[in-house]
């Protein structure tokens, strides 16, 4: 009998801390992560630095004013400059509720056939058509609506007038109805359909099916349902869609440029061919642009991505609202 | 004895072969008198005989409804069509713009178009003379170049929001929505006054580049943290009581099983930037002629060669713009087209 020596391992360590690798990942993700808020941050902060002697001089001009004017020597430096967005400011106002007025009944009624009258195949064709829609770039929309839908705008306007005139809303002076806030409403309305469909199509596909289905064994009609269940389900949600193309609206360029005719006039006369809009002016004096002047444009883009920033932020806070109240 | 009673499938709530024949001699009546209407009254146009069908559609159909069944059976029949209407409004645009871009592109389509530049040529010329080449390429570059960035931190802050859910998760899921809602031409100038003016100095596709990233970004991390949320956590669970780390884990398990939906949301990316026009305005520079280096010289680009060729105006030009155009949406619904096989192909497995 001999005596052997066994060696008994010890305890293997256990421990909560993350492995080397993991330490890694970890903070590489968040770096990645936090590199959203940074970015949006430096958007600000760099809009608002270029953009901030401009809005010094301006001060609260720069919003109430409506004159775009700048008056330089020979050898280019400023004599006399008047930057006020009053106009553009207005104009991307009208134009958006324009847009939103005409898409969001089309959009919540196109949501409701989707939801709860279109067979299986043809909602799987129309749900492709409006994806399909939603990335058409902007460009397209300008140069179709330019060339194609204008004519038939124009004509819609001039019926507008004669018949409805009366309203302040449609009235006017100079019947110019060419290029005007209802021609470049109707454009964006088209661009932004696709979005509040599938945001309502998304809140009305939650809506609870036992009261759905409980309305139906009541002996409801269909839209009798719809109004008891689905419409109080989703009516917010709907309002944070309609939120979601107002900010798009708000923000888009190259489509409304094409076909707005842009004056620095105030104007709230819809079918006047005479608007304005933020991001346009911005590509309308970009070409040649004085650098003073390119500073102005820059403190254009920082109030215009604020209010796109807010309006969005409360249509996304809207719809999670409801999402979360599901039932 | 017993009787056997076999059960005989019915729908009672099927129409009858008369209310079919009602409802389509209701239809005619309303097609008929939307004819007969611009026929007789000054009320003139396409939209004419739209409107017109549609209103007596809907009023025929609700006052028979009405005098059959009862005021709420109207009511269903009134919404029945306006709902109908809602669908039918929101197709037409996507058909007409479909339309138009192939009647009025495909004359421009020839093969020179796609072996060509435009250094030697303007738009106003004829149509045999200069392509879109150079803008061919410079989209494809400039949407590489924005891949290349983009895809990393899009997906980076998807697996943030999924796999880490640290302290910043709530802000940072509400700044990507938030920065979706970015209009282009801010990106644009972003770009603009942080990098372009103080550092390059110079108009190059890089700067093109960059300001796309801004917008792809939220596109693929919103889209890759749907993919990634629905991925079955018995996954991470299994890999973690294999022992894997984190780490492995998310790299070996989670990104492989998501792999074609990751796909399909920098798909997505890649067409929500292809044809964005304002940033590609400010920064790029515009050149006609091709350039294959993204960080020195101007650069073309689909957009671009389509915003210029627009703005000279003249017949040969325009139909420039609409060959374009007809490139442009091509490609976008390849991509689309791609983007969607990859995600069905997904769900059936």
């Amino acid at each position: 009998m001999s005596i052997q020596e066994i060696t008994i391992p010890l305890p293997r360590q256990i421990t909560t801390e993350p492995r080397r690798s993991d330490k890694v990942f970890r903070s590489v993700v968040t770096a990645g992560g936090l590199s959203s808020l940074l970015l949006l941050g430096l958007i600000a902060l760099f809009l608002g630095y270029r953009g901030f002697e401009v809005l010094l001089q301006e001060g609260l001009g720069f919003i109430t004013h409506s004159d775009w004017s700048i008056s330089t020597d020979d050898a280019g430096n400023v004599i006399e400059s008047h930057f006020g967005l009053a106009a553009m400011l207005v104009g991307t106002i009208l134009c958006s509720l324009i847009a939103v007025v005409i898409a969001l009944p089309i959009s919540v009624f196109c949501a409701l056939f989707l939801n709860f009258y279109a067979p299986g195949w043809l909602r799987k064709i129309m749900v492709t058509i409006i994806d399909v829609m939603a990335a058409f770039p902007s460009i397209l929309f300008g140069i179709w609506g330019f060339l194609v839908l204008m004519p038939s705008v124009e004509y819609w306007s001039k019926l507008l007038h004669k018949y409805l005139g009366f309203i302040p809303v449609f009235d006017m002076q100079v019947p110019v109805f060419t290029r005007s806030p209802f021609v470049a409403g109707v454009v964006l309305s088209i661009m932004i359909i696709p979005i509040i469909t599938s945001v309502s199509r998304e809140i009305f596909s939650q809506a609870p099916l036992d009261r759905i289905q409980a309305a139906y064994a009541l002996g409801a009609t269909r839209w009798a349902m719809i109004k008891a269940v689905v419409i109080p389900h989703g009516r917010s949600g709907v309002i944070g869609g309609a939120m979601l193309g107002l900010g798009r609206a708000m923000g888009e360029t190259v489509a409304v440029f094409t076909v707005l005719n842009i004056v620095f006039q105030v104007n709230w006369q819809m079918l006047l061919g005479a608007g304005g809009n933020v991001a346009s002016l911005i590509i309308l004096k970009f070409g040649d642009a004085s650098p003073y002047e390119i500073k102005a444009l820059m403190a254009a883009g920082l109030i215009l991505f604020l209010l796109t920033l807010v309006v969005n932020a409360l249509a996304d806070l809207i719809v999670k609202k409801t999402g979360k109240s599901g039932r | 004895m017993s009787t056997v009673i076999t059960a005989v499938p019915t729908k009672p709530w099927k129409a009858s072969k008369r209310e079919r024949g009602l409802d389509i001699a209701v239809f005619l009546v309303s097609i008929v008198s939307s004819y007969a209407m611009v026929a007789l009254t000054p009320l003139k146009g396409k939209l004419a005989y739209f409107v017109i069908f549609f209103i007596a559609y809907a009023t025929l159909t609700s006052v028979f409804k009405a005098t059959q069944r009862g005021s709420a059976a109207a009511k269903d029949a009134l919404v029945n069509s306006l709902v109908a209407i809602g669908a039918i409004v929101t197709v037409i645009p996507v058909a007409s713009i479909l339309a138009t871009v192939l009647a009025k592109g495909l004359p421009g389509i020839s093969f020179g178009l796609f072996t060509n530049d435009m250094a030697l040529a303007t738009p106003t010329d004829p149509l045999n003379n200069g392509g879109l080449l150079h803008a061919i390429t410079g989209t494809l570059i400039l949407v590489t170049v924005a891949m290349i960035i983009s895809v990393p931190i899009g997906i980076l802050t998807a697996l943030y929001l999924t796999e880490i859910k640290g302290r910043f998760t709530g802000p940072i899921r509400f700044l990507v929505q938030a920065m979706s809602g970015v209009p282009s031409i801010v990106a644009g100038l972003f770009i603009l006054s942080a990098i372009l003016y103080p550092i390059t100095k110079a108009y190059s596709g890089l700067m093109g580049s960059l300001s796309l990233t801004i917008l792809m970004i939220p596109t693929i991390a919103r889209t890759s943290q749907e993919v990634l949320n629905l991925i079955p956590n018995e996954l991470r669970e299994a890999g973690t009581a294999l022992g894997g780390t984190q780490w492995r884990t998310v790299a070996m398990i989670v990104l492989p099983a998501a792999k074609s939906g990751l796909v399909t949301a920098i798909i997505l990316g890649v067409a929500r930037i292809a044809g964005e026009t304002a940033p590609i305005l400010l920064l790029t520079g515009g050149g006609d002629r091709v350039n294959a280096n993204a960080f020195n010289g101007p650069m073309g680009s689909l957009p671009y060669y389509i915003w210029k060729s627009f703005n000279a105006g003249s017949p040969e030009a325009i139909t420039r713009a609409w060959a374009g155009l007809l490139v442009l949406v091509g490609l976008v619904l390849v991509l689309f087209t791609l983007a969607r096989f990859l995600s069905t192909r997904k769900a059936a497995t």
